[in-house]
């Protein structure tokens, strides 16, 4: 009888557990929770993250141009791109925009063909030329010398750039764009004003030449203006940009998605419609067709649900709709335990064994059958988190932790559970709700 | 009451084993007519792999007809565009890779220059090379979980047993799991057709799951054959190998249809209220389910008493 009670408090602290984790899931979540914005940071920043396509938003995709670095740095100069861009756009105030590098290295070079990429999510902003012109305007900054007809280009380029500065001119009030380059930047410069003295220097922006002074005395300090050219506010967004960096390698947009806000609602709606929907078809014939057991399925099932969307949200898993296919899908899974085990338990039973008996063989019988029926799904989970793209990586996540999450839920929870029940005895009573189908 | 259930369950099973043929005619004939579809028909490949830009507007107050927007577009330099009407008030535009400046024509025509007001609820733009390497990673992807699953299937039937070869487990498995994923491919050639369906990322990974799903039912009963096999060996030399395949079935029976029931409800769920964009991934699947259920059932046991009986010959 010890040992009862010692049953019958575990299964009580699963549940009390699990009633603090949906307490936590129905908190953090805005429309569920009417007094949501008075409610604690935590909770908050726990809201369930969605992908682009349940949130309105752009998808960029740029191909970037590593032809001319380095093969060793390339890896180094696309972080750095990455990191031009995360500011760029951080600049313009887009809420929790995602910046990835994709490619580069030996490994995905063998899948993707070489080929280097940034890929950029920016939620809420559907319009999608407005968000290539936040990122796409790349203040390349290069320094061009006289050459026999035109300019040519130095190795000095914005990459050099320590800061720029807004000065306006102590003469003419015209405003003026001072830059300071680094150790490196001020060598090369110095370099370039010494062989270039009488000559003309030019300043190029973006592939246009907005400055071509010349060269008086070699500079040493590394500092250069341009001026005459800009009103005071194109003046401050030029050094805005330029300090947030130029890009170190040229980038092409090869790609762009736009979704629009309510196509993503509605998306969403008909996510959680199909969600909810097909958990109350799995209960319903769990319950009808295994009864007792199958009840206690149910609520290993409302656990395993339970469990998912909190680490959704503590990951964070950013949600896509095949992200919730997944998902749904591993909701049909999640019973696979369940149902293989409670078979195995009416086998036992026909054999003669008392209900307690058959429960215990049950579950330790059915453990192979439970493990060769995951593997596969495990095994293409993994394959596909690994290949995808982040519309397959959303769905091969949900799933794949789906099938891990259920063999928790269905076999450790489903087992204390139902050893609660053990009470119940051998009797007909104990039979008819331990049978299944239409057994009597 | 036991034997009777035993025997009462022998004879289902041994109904499927008896009428092998009629099981296996219904396979062969559906796994016939897909192909003959895909080859007849053929895949439409979506802008994903091909690539190409999707824009889809809504408008406001009235859609302007068909035959006044689709000259217009035709003459904007974009090469051939196709305007297709979605729900009441909306069009889908598809045509090649647009850049920002193509992009805003093609609002400003549809838009016949502002007086239809209309609002993009999205567009989609991908360059060649992205569809390139999309279909690169999709091959990859396709030859890794199939190894994966070979290997899956040869570790699982690593153990030599008698009467059918451990190899020709192995075999049948794959030519079972063929048989899940030719039938949904057919089914989606057939929404292809009709219903304009296109092969984008989602078929890859619906094929793919079907792949890992439907091996493991019939893995799970070919496990029982074995061990059932190897429990009568014990007991007496001559047994006859149909009779065990078909009691393994019996065992299997109702396990085989529960587990597959219940994912095949929750697809049917995400097929009927899901999100539009999921809606023939759902469908495919929910096919994959119903014919993996079928194959491992119907098609793969008999198969194996099928292969025994030529063994004899």
């Amino acid at each position: 009888m010890r040992k009862m009670w010692k049953k019958i408090v575990l299964a009580l602290i699963i549940l009390i557990l699990a009633t603090g984790v949906g307490f936590f899931v129905f908190k953090s979540e805005s429309k569920l929770n009417s007094n949501f914005e008075n409610e604690r940071a935590f909770f908050k920043n726990h809201s369930f993250r969605l992908g682009l396509d349940l949130s309105g938003g752009s998808h960029l995709i740029y191909k970037a141009d590593v032809s001319g670095v380095p093969s060793g740095q390339v890896s180094d100069s696309m972080d750095a791109l990455r990191d031009v861009i995360e500011r760029r756009i951080n600049l313009f105030g887009v809420s929790e925009p995602v910046v990835q590098v994709q490619g580069g290295g030996l490994s995905s070079s063998f899948i993707l063909g070489g080929e280097n990429q940034l890929i950029v999510d920016l939620p809420g902003i559907t319009d999608v030329e407005k968000a290539t012109e936040m990122i796409g305007q790349t203040p390349l900054l290069e320094f061009k010398i006289e050459g026999e007809e035109e300019f040519v280009s130095t190795e000095l380029t914005g990459r050099y750039l320590e800061k720029a500065t807004l000065e306006f001119d102590v003469n003419t009030r015209e405003p003026q764009v001072s830059l300071q380059f680094d150790a490196e930047g001020a060598k090369l410069f110095a370099q370039i004003t010494k062989e270039n003295v009488g000559k003309m220097v030019a300043i190029y922006l973006d592939g246009a030449a907005i400055s071509t002074p010349v060269v008086r005395e070699e500079i040493k300090d590394g500092l250069a203006f341009i001026s005459g050219y800009f009103t005071p506010t194109e003046a401050k967004t030029l050094v805005g940009r330029l300090n947030s960096g130029a890009l170190p390698v040229p980038i092409t947009l090869i790609s762009k998605q736009t979704i629009g806000a309510t196509l993503g609602e509605n998306a969403v709606a008909a996510g959680v419609k199909a969600t909810v929907i097909g958990f109350l078809l799995v209960a319903l014939f769990l319950i009808l067709w295994y009864r007792l057991p199958g009840l206690v399925a149910v609520v290993s099932l409302c656990i395993f649900i339970i469990i998912m969307l909190a680490i959704f949200k503590l990951i964070p898993v950013t949600l896509t709709a095949a992200g919730i296919a997944g998902f749904i899908i591993s909701i049909g899974i999640a019973v696979d335990a369940n149902v293989l085990i409670f078979e195995r338990v009416k086998e036992e039973m026909r054999l003669g064994k008392s209900v307690k008996d058959a429960v215990t063989d049950g579950f330790s019988r059915a453990w192979f059958s439970i493990r060769d029926s995951n593997i596969s799904n495990v095994i293409t989970a993994l394959i596909l988190f690994w290949f995808g793209t982040s519309l397959i990586k959303g769905f091969a996540l949900t799933l794949g932790m789906g099938v891990l999450v259920s063999l928790f839920s269905a076999i450790t929870v489903t087992r204390i559970f139902l050893s609660v029940f053990n009470f119940v005895g051998n009797g007909r009573v104990a039979r008819f709700l331990f049978s299944s189908g239409l057994s009597k | 009451m036991r034997d009777f259930y035993l025997a009462q369950g022998y004879q289902n099973s041994m109904f499927i084993i008896k009428h092998k043929k009629i099981f296996l005619s219904v396979s062969i004939v559906l796994v016939v007519l897909s192909i003959i579809s895909l080859f007849v028909f053929g895949l439409k490949v979506g802008i994903d792999f091909k690539g190409g830009a999707l824009t889809e507007v809504v408008y406001t107050e009235s859609r302007p007809a068909q035959e006044v927007l689709d000259p217009t577009l035709q003459s904007l330099g974009l090469g051939s565009v196709l305007l297709q009407p979605t729900g009441e008030m909306g069009y889908i535009v598809k045509s090649r890779d647009l850049n920002d400046a193509e992009h805003a024509v093609l609002l400003r025509t549809l838009s016949m220059d502002g007086k239809n007001v209309l609002t993009e609820t999205s567009f989609n733009s991908i360059g060649p090379s992205v569809g390139r390497e999309l279909t690169r990673k999709a091959i990859i992807a396709i030859v890794l979980v199939s190894l994966a699953i070979i290997c899956f299937i040869a570790f699982a039937f690593r153990k030599v047993s008698k009467h059918v070869s451990s190899w020709r487990y192995g075999f049948i498995a794959i030519v079972t799991l063929l048989h899940d994923v030719i039938i949904p491919v057919g089914l989606f050639v057939i929404l292809s057709q009709y219903f304009g369906a296109e092969v984008d990322t989602l078929f890859v990974v619906a094929v793919l799951t079907i792949l890992g799903l439907s091996v493991s039912d019939t893995i799970v009963i070919f496990d029982r054959i074995r061990e059932n096999l190897n429990h009568q060996a014990e007991d007496r030399e001559k047994i006859v190998f149909s009779e065990v395949v078909g009691k393994s079935l019996e065992q299997s029976f109702v396990r085989s249809i529960s587990t597959s029931l219940t994912v095949i409800l929750v697809l049917l769920a995400l097929f009927l209220f899901g999100p539009i964009s999921t809606k023939y991934f759902a469908l495919m699947l929910t096919t994959g389910m119903f014919f993996g259920a079928y194959s491992s059932l119907f098609l793969a046991s008999p198969l194996l008493v099928l292969v025994e009986e030529w063994q004899k010959k």
